[in-house]
């Protein structure tokens, strides 16, 4: 046989080793991706689906979070561009992004009283940069906003709980948030 | 200057078309002064976007809030330093910052060229004009940096505090010039194919430029481990991220490149496939730049509403269909010079070396655009996880490793079984050992063992290199050890660089393999309360709340818990302290949400890392402890990657390229690996 054969053989054992691996993996570790509305269309079609552990990304309804003290366990109201909201509870670290309006992504399930139970919680990726929220892509000022006079002094002292008091939740969210599915481009 | 700068920016983008269209123009029709006006062209277009970037430096140094760029990310207070790397912190800004590379590097590459290469030169600058206007153009019309607000807000929102930290502020720029380093091997590829001078000449003419991209990259990657991993506090450094995951690919496949043009070089083969590499490696990069730039994955959104997304979408089109078009119609001109002739040779490593390599850059992707796809095919968006990652990528990787080994020892051809007994015995006997030793020692997690035994065996086949080779000069020239060693690598930087960059390759994989002995905990500590715990290498810890703490800063406001340690009894020095800092702008108003300082004790063999999240109540901390086994080892690979990234990359000394110090080393080697002839030929 020649070595270019041999070599080819080989190539495709490997490759396809691989590529069965990957198929598998991808059945296996294949989450839905879903916003609250497909969700709730998805729920009310097939009750069963709530089974499925998914993910949702979706806005934080502004003034829902709801911190425990100790900054391991929270719960919100998340919302889409159609108003469909779930509440959802989350008991874990609660990562730093995490604040009102902010765009979330929360993998868990859905549970018989329609609370979304969720396991992980990511807030908007510090990667992007972006300060406020705002349209994906772009965050920041929006075009003509107004003076964000919705930012409270909130005094010179220092809060005294971490993320559970004071300035933790709904009452320093710079103001502005932009309807996040403003204007699909065609 | 604000001003100037803004229209420079559109006043490059007219230098940066008269620089494609005329070059093209000038390579279809030989004229020689079309091609020195596209030359000129490009040095007016680097001119401009510098001076359109120094404007937005000078509105950023300025705090110009005027600017809806400079208000978004910058506040009054902000240290001047931040204010600097402000720069590449939003997507407009970095996108002008890619330009600017894009230019600098151009203009030095038509620079470097200018009495070189000038049969492909026009088509080089001509494609290095096009994708400038490709940036430029996005930045004037998708996402200009000097947009302006209607009004001027008193102070700016100020830089997320993750990112005020110094790996996060040159770890964009380091990925960058890593990303913009392949559009010039890309160009001198769309200029060897449109030529049909598929020859060695256009190889030797990106190998420089190969290497610095890779070299950036490397330490982009690393850089963004190391950030990941002291700012984000979750623990760990690699989490297969989209905008992890990016940087990786065009990583890969610039891997791949820089070890299958070694066989083009010496066999004449390969030759479809390097430049198919240079190519991907490129649109991977404009792909990574997307992905990280957009947050389009990470989004439920769908593709089309981010703002750059149709930009980017078209040009990534345009740029593949055209390159395939061009391989396909010169397919004839590139047809192999040899072929495979043993399984048991140099070349059949290297071609399984591409294949994995490729291999992993694949499934990377696939994983990464699995939620885009999922939306095209399905119509809704579906992610896979680490496990997929993993499951797919930690076989290939150890085939990678095994291969890192075999690669450069094994004989070019066919190799013997006396080349295979002398070149290997040691070092297999090396891995071998390794494994021994863990299994007495305990360790029993097989995957973990697999890749000890395998690092054991690729430092053994570096070190018996590095042996026999200062041996050799031992003899011959009667050097000491330490002389020997230095001018062995300086004589034959290529291969020696090479080994190095091997032995930091071997060191990562030992610390991810270290990776799968962390531990961790989720405690409550009250102010006197003992934490007990015993690590992985079996040391028995404690840990003392000291109480929080709660004091202020310049432009922050700080939660702080300190734990005094003990190991194996005795105390250790310092505090392990976690912080929650509470940023604020110039009036004392909060701005975002607290942020975490993650509480490092770092050591050679394991770093003790504390994440504070939370109070209850007044002196009861709700605290994340973990045993970090061998994370120093990446980046201590890392810099033994990058030294010997820069010891390949180094120009080698006239005399050095011309002399025969090669072939004087030579009877130790000949027989085995006969690679170092042409030291330093060619690379230009």
């Amino acid at each position: 046989m020649k070595a270019r054969t041999k070599f080819l053989i080989g190539g495709f054992v490997i490759l396809g080793t691989a590529s069965y691996l990957a198929a598998k993996t991808t059945t296996e570790s294949a989450t839905y991706f879903l916003t609250p509305s497909e969700l709730a269309a998805r729920v009310q079609a097939d009750d069963d689906f709530r089974e499925n552990g998914v993910k949702v990304g979706a806005r934080v309804v502004k003034g829902s979070i709801v911190r425990a003290p100790g900054g391991k366990e929270v719960a919100f109201t998340m919302e889409d561009s159609t108003g469909t909201t779930f509440p959802v509870v989350y008991r874990g670290i609660i990562p730093d992004t995490f604040t009102d309006s902010v765009e979330v992504v929360v993998e868990g399930r859905l549970d018989d009283r329609g609370t979304f139970q969720a396991t992980v919680l990511l807030a908007k990726c510090a990667s992007r940069y972006e300060n406020a929220p705002g349209k994906p892509g772009e965050g920041g000022y929006p075009a003509g906003a107004q003076h964000p006079a919705g930012i409270p002094k909130t005094g010179a002292g220092h809060p005294a709980g971490v993320p559970t008091g004071g300035y933790g939740a709904s009452d320093v969210a710079p103001a502005t948030p932009t309807p996040p599915a403003a204007a699909p481009r065609p | 200057m604000i001003l100037v700068g803004e229209l420079s920016l559109w006043v490059a983008l007219l230098m940066a078309t008269w620089t494609a269209t005329v070059s093209f123009a000038g390579g279809a029709t030989r004229r020689a002064e079309l091609v020195v006006s596209g030359e000129r062209g490009l040095y007016a277009t680097l001119l401009f976007v510098v001076l359109a970037s120094a404007g937005l430096w000078t509105a950023l140094l300025s705090a110009d809030f005027s600017l809806r760029f400079v208000a978004s990310y910058t506040s009054a207070n902000l240290p001047t330093v931040y204010k600097i790397t402000a720069f590449w912190a939003g997507q407009s800004g970095s996108l002008l910052f890619w330009a600017l590379i894009l230019a600098l590097f151009s203009g030095a590459c038509v620079f470097a060229n200018r009495a070189r290469n000038r049969d492909l030169m026009p088509w080089v600058t001509g494609t290095l004009g096009a994708v400038l206007i490709f940036f430029i153009a996005t930045i004037c019309f998708a996402s200009n940096p000097y947009e302006r607000l209607d009004w001027v807000p008193p102070d700016g929102r100020g830089m997320n505090p993750q990112l005020q930290n110094p790996g996060m502020a040159i770890h964009p720029p380091m990925l960058y010039l890593g990303w913009v380093g392949t559009t010039i091997p890309f160009a001198f590829a769309v200029g060897a194919l449109v030529t049909r001078k598929l020859d060695a000449q256009w190889l030797g003419a990106i190998r420089r430029w190969s290497l610095i991209s890779w070299f950036f990259l490397t330490i982009g990657l690393i850089l963004g481990m190391w950030w990941a991993y002291v700012e984000l506090g979750w623990g760990g450094y690699w989490a297969w991220d989209p905008v992890e995951n990016a940087p990786l690919t065009s990583w890969l496949t610039q891997t791949a490149f820089l070890h299958s043009i070694m066989i083009q070089e010496k066999r004449g083969m390969l030759r479809k496939w390097n430049v198919s590499l240079v190519i991907g490696t490129f649109l991977l990069s404009i792909l990574g730049t997307f992905i990280t730039r957009s947050g389009v994955i990470e989004s439920v959104h769908s593709f089309a509403q981010s703002a750059i997304g149709t930009w980017f979408a078209v040009f990534l089109g345009i740029a593949f269909v055209a390159s395939c078009v061009l391989v396909a119609t010169r397919l004839r001109d590139m047809e192999a010079k040899a072929e495979l002739e043993s399984m048991v040779s140099r070349e059949a490593a290297f071609l399984y070396n591409n294949l994995v390599l490729v291999g992993i850059a694949f499934s990377v992707l696939w994983g990464t655009l699995f939620p885009i796809l999922s939306e095209w095919v399905r119509g809704t968006k579906i992610t896979v996880g680490p496990p997929f990652f993993n499951t797919v990528n930690v076989p290939l990787g150890l085939g990678l490793l095994a291969l890192t080994g075999i690669g450069p020892l094994i004989a070019w051809r066919r190799a013997s079984t006396e080349n295979l007994r002398r070149q290997f015995t040691v070092p297999v006997l090396i891995g071998v050992a390794t494994v021994a030793v863990l299994m007495l020692a305990g360790m029993r997690h097989f995957t973990a063992l697999v890749a000890y035994g395998l690092s054991g065996f690729v430092v053994g086949t570096i070190g018996q290199e590095f042996w026999k080779g200062v041996g050799a000069r031992r003899r011959m020239h009667g050097e000491n050890p330490a002389l020997a060693t230095v001018r062995l690598v300086a004589r034959n930087r290529r291969r020696y660089g090479g080994y190095i960059v091997h032995l930091g390759v071997a060191m990562i994989f030992a610390a991810f393999a270290g990776y799968a002995f962390k531990q961790e905990y989720d405690l409550t500590l009250k102010t006197g309360d003992v934490f007990r715990a015993r690590d992985p290498f079996g040391h028995e810890w404690t840990f003392t709340s000291q109480g929080i703490s709660q004091y202020e800063r310049l432009n922050r406001q700080v939660t702080a818990v300190g734990l005094v340690m003990t190991k194996d009894g005795a105390r250790v020095p310092g505090v392990l302290t976690s912080e929650k800092r509470q940023h604020v702008d110039s009036r004392g108003v909060p701005t975002f949400e607290p942020s975490t300082e993650v509480g490092l004790l770092e050591g050679h063999m394991m770093d003790v890392y504390l994440v504070f999240a939370g109070m209850t109540g007044e002196d009861t901390a709700e605290l994340r402890l973990s045993f970090n086994p061998l994370v120093w080892w990446v980046w201590y690979g890392g810099i033994v990657m990058a030294i010997g990234g820069l010891i390949v990359m180094w120009p080698q000394a006239e005399r050095a390229r011309q002399g025969g110090y090669v072939t004087q080393l030579a009877p130790e080697h000949a027989g085995a690996s006969p690679t170092p002839a042409p030291v330093g030929a060619g690379s230009a």
